[in-house]
C-alpha cells in the first residue's frame, strides 16, 4: 500500500512543483498529437462528408473500410510507417524515422479513420429532408456542405475529441517510430512504459495522472455532447 | 374571376424510382397569386409532386416552366429556386436561434446586416415569435418551432411558397392558430402557394384550387366547391367524402345564428360572422333527413328546402341520394327508407338539416385589389 501512497505523493509534488522533464514530456506529447489530430481532422471531415453526401457503386465497401480503420491496433500502423520510414524504405529517403515526425505520422493514421467514421455518423444522422431544405432556402452545394458541417459540429468535436484520445493514450506506434528518445521523442505514455520498469513509480504516476486528468476531460466533453437535445 | 397566367407549369412530368413511375403529370398549371392544394391519400404522390416542381427531386422527363421560362434550358435551377421558399412537416430548424433561422436564407442570398436585421424582425412579428428571437431553436414547442420555419421561408420573400403538410404534426388549436396566420400572409402578399394536406377542411380553407392526387396521377383539380360537389369519379367522391359543401355570402346576424344566401336559397347556420363575408358550410349526408310531407310540416329543423332527387346510388347498406335544392345536397337513406317513400328519381321531397349539423369555414376575406 505504501508504494502506491508515496507514489502518488511524489507524483503530486512533481506536478506541482512543474518538474521540467514532466512539462517537457507533456508538452511533447500533446504537440505531436495536437498535430496529428489536427491533420486526421483535415483528411477525416471532408472524406467522411463526402462519403455521407455522395452515393457510389461500392459504398457500402468504403464505408466498412473507414469503420475497420478505426479500431486499427497501434503497433500494427507502428509497424507499417516504420517499414515506410525505415533507411531502404519507400519513404527512407526523408530521414524521419525516430523523430517527433515520424509519430506525429503514424498517429494521424491512428487518428485519421476514427474522425472521418464520426464525422460520417455525424453528417449522415442529420434529418434527410434538411439538406432539400437549405437547398430550397437558396444555397449553392457549397454553402449547403458548410451549412451541414456546421449543424453536426458538436458530433464533430466528439470526432476530434475521439480521435485525440485515441493518440494521446497509444504506447506502441510511438515508442515504434519515436523509439522514445529523452528530451525528443518521449512522450507521456512510452516514458511511463519506461519509467514503470525502472521502478520509478513516482514519475510514472504523474504522467499518469496526467494523461487521466486528459481523458477525464474528453470524456466529459463527449457526455455534454451525447446528452443535448435536438433542435426540432 | 380572372384566373391569371400561371406563374408555373409542369409538362408532362414524371419522376420514376426504381423504375417504376411515382409521378405522372401531363399537365400542371398553378395561377399567380392563387393557393392551390395538393389532396390524395399517403403515398399519392403529393410530396413528390412539391419536390419535383421546386427542383428537388430530379424527373425522369419533362419539363417545368416558370414565368415562361424553361428550368434547365434558359433558366437554371439554381436561379430558380432562389424564388422559392419550402416548408416541411417538420421544421427543421438550424442548431441556433430563432433569430438566425429566420435569418438564414437572407445571409445564404449575402443581405446586408441592417437589412437582414429589419427584415428578420419584421417576420418574427408577422408570426407571433418576436419574444422568441435569442431563444435556442432546440428550446422550442412544436408550433414556435413550425413558425420559425414559416418565418424562414417568408423572410426571402419567395414567388411561390411549397408547403409539405405543415401542420399534420401539430394539436388542432395550435394547427388553427397559425393557419390563420398563413392565411393572412399569403393573401396579403399575394404569395402562389401550392401546399400538400391530407386534411380536407384545410385544404378548403386555404386553396383556391384543389387537385385531389392518386397513385402519382392528378385526377381532378378545380375550385374547392366544384371538386367537393362534382367528383369527376369514385375515386375522387370517396376521397373528398361525401360531404356536401356550399360556399355562400353573410346576409343577416341573428341571436346565436347567421343565415347565408347559397344560390339564391337561405341556409341558416349557427355561429357568428358578418354580414358580406364568404363562408363555406359543409354538411353530412347523415344530418339530412328527408320527407314527402310538405315543408310547413313542423320540424325542429331550421333549414327546410323542398327538392328534387337527382340521383340514388346504392352504397352497400344504404342508399346515397343527390337532391337538388337550388344547391346541391346529399343524404344518405336506409333500404327500408327508400321502400316507404317509394323514392325514385325525380320526385320532389322536403329535405331537411338543424343549424347546427353546418360546419362553418370562415374564409378570411381579401384585400380589396384590382383583381
Amino acid at each position: 500500500m505504501d508504494i502506491i501512497i508515496e507514489g502518488i505523493k511524489q507524483a503530486v509534488i512533481l506536478l506541482f512543483t512543474l518538474d521540467p522533464e514532466v512539462i517537457g514530456i507533456t508538452w511533447l506529447s500533446l504537440k505531436v498529437s495536437g498535430i496529428a489530430t489536427f491533420i486526421s481532422l483535415l483528411i477525416g471531415v471532408s472524406v467522411g462528408t463526402l462519403v455521407a453526401l455522395t452515393q457510389f457503386p461500392g459504398r457500402r465497401i468504403v464505408v466498412s473500410l473507414i469503420n475497420t480503420g478505426m479500431g486499427l491496433p497501434p503497433v500494427v500502423v507502428g509497424l507499417f510507417v516504420t517499414i515506410f520510414l525505415w533507411r531502404n524504405g519507400p519513404l527512407g529517403f526523408l530521414e524521419i524515422l525516430y523523430t517527433p515526425t515520424a509519430i506525429i505520422m503514424a498517429q494521424t493514421v491512428i487518428a485519421t479513420p476514427i474522425v472521418m467514421g464520426i464525422s460520417l455518423a455525424a453528417i449522415q444522422q442529420l434529418p434527410a429532408n434538411l439538406r432539400l431544405q437549405i437547398l430550397a432556402l437558396g444555397a449553392t452545394r457549397l454553402q449547403m456542405v458548410w451549412i451541414l458541417v456546421k449543424e453536426a459540429r458538436l458530433p464533430l468535436l466528439a470526432a476530434i475529441m475521439a480521435g485525440f484520445g485515441g493518440v494521446i493514450s497509444e504506447v506502441g506506434a510511438s515508442i515504434m517510430v519515436g523509439g522514445n528518445i529523452k528530451g525528443y521523442t518521449r512522450v507521456l505514455t512510452t516514458a511511463t512504459v519506461m519509467e514503470t520498469s525502472k521502478g520509478n513509480f513516482d514519475i510514472a504516476m504523474a504522467l499518469s495522472i496526467i494523461l487521466l486528468l486528459l481523458a477525464f476531460f474528453i470524456n466529459a466533453v463527449l457526455t455534454h455532447v451525447q446528452q443535448r437535445e435536438r433542435p426540432r | 374571376m380572372n384566373s391569371g397566367k400561371s406563374i408555373l407549369e409542369a409538362k408532362n412530368l414524371q419522376v420514376k424510382r426504381g423504375g417504376v413511375s411515382v409521378l405522372d403529370i401531363s399537365y400542371l398549371g398553378v395561377p399567380e397569386g392563387k393557393v392551390l392544394c395538393l389532396i390524395g391519400p399517403n403515398g399519392a404522390g403529393k410530396s413528390s409532386l412539391l419536390l419535383a416542381l421546386s427542383c428537388l427531386l430530379k424527373s425522369s422527363q419533362g419539363e417545368i416552366i416558370f414565368r415562361g421560362k424553361r428550368i434547365g434550358s434558359n433558366y437554371s435551377v439554381f436561379d430558380y429556386r432562389r424564388n422559392l421558399a419550402m416548408v416541411f412537416q417538420e421544421p427543421l430548424l438550424f442548431d441556433t436561434t430563432v433569430f438566425e433561422n429566420v435569418a438564414a436564407g437572407l445571409k445564404i442570398r449575402n443581405v446586408k446586416r441592417d437589412e437582414v436585421k429589419r427584415i428578420v424582425e419584421e417576420y418574427l412579428e408577422r408570426f407571433g415569435i418576436g419574444h422568441l428571437a435569442n431563444r435556442s431553436a432546440r428550446k422550442l414547442s412544436g408550433g414556435e418551432a413550425q413558425r420559425t420555419s414559416l418565418a424562414r421561408a417568408f423572410a426571402i420573400r419567395p414567388e411561390i411558397i411549397f408547403l409539405d403538410e405543415p401542420f399534420s404534426s401539430l394539436d388542432p388549436p395550435t394547427r388553427e392558430s397559425l393557419m390563420g396566420d398563413l392565411e393572412s400572409i399569403l393573401r396579403e402578399t399575394r404569395t402562389t402557394g401550392i401546399m400538400a394536406t391530407h386534411d380536407q377542411m384545410e385544404a378548403l380553407r386555404l386553396s383556391d384550387q384543389i387537385a385531389v392526387m392518386n397513385e402519382g396521377k392528378i385526377m381532378q383539380i378545380g375550385p374547392p366547391a366544384e371538386v367537393m360537389n362534382h367528383p369527376v369519379d369514385e375515386f375522387v367522391a370517396s376521397f373528398v367524402g361525401t360531404e356536401t359543401i356550399l360556399t355562400g355570402k353573410v346576409i343577416r346576424r341573428n341571436a346565436g345564428t347567421f343565415s347565408v344566401s347559397v344560390a339564391g336559397r337561405e341556409v341558416e347556420a349557427v355561429g357568428d360572422a358578418s354580414p358580406g363575408e364568404s363562408v363555406i358550410l359543409c354538411i353530412r349526408p347523415e344530418n339530412v333527413t328527408v320527407s314527402t310531407g310538405s315543408s310547413k310540416e313542423i320540424t325542429s329543423a331550421r333549414n327546410v328546402f323542398s327538392s328534387v332527387v337527382k340521383r340514388i346510388i346504392p352504397s352497400g347498406t344504404f342508399y346515397k341520394v343527390e337532391l337538388d335544392c337550388g344547391f346541391p345536397l346529399v343524404t344518405y337513406v336506409t333500404n327500408h327508407a327508400r321502400e316507404d317513400l317509394s323514392m325514385h328519381e325525380g320526385m320532389d321531397l322536403t329535405a331537411s338539416f338543424k343549424a347546427t349539423a353546418i360546419h362553418v369555414i370562415r374564409k378570411k376575406l381579401l384585400p380589396s385589389s384590382g383583381e
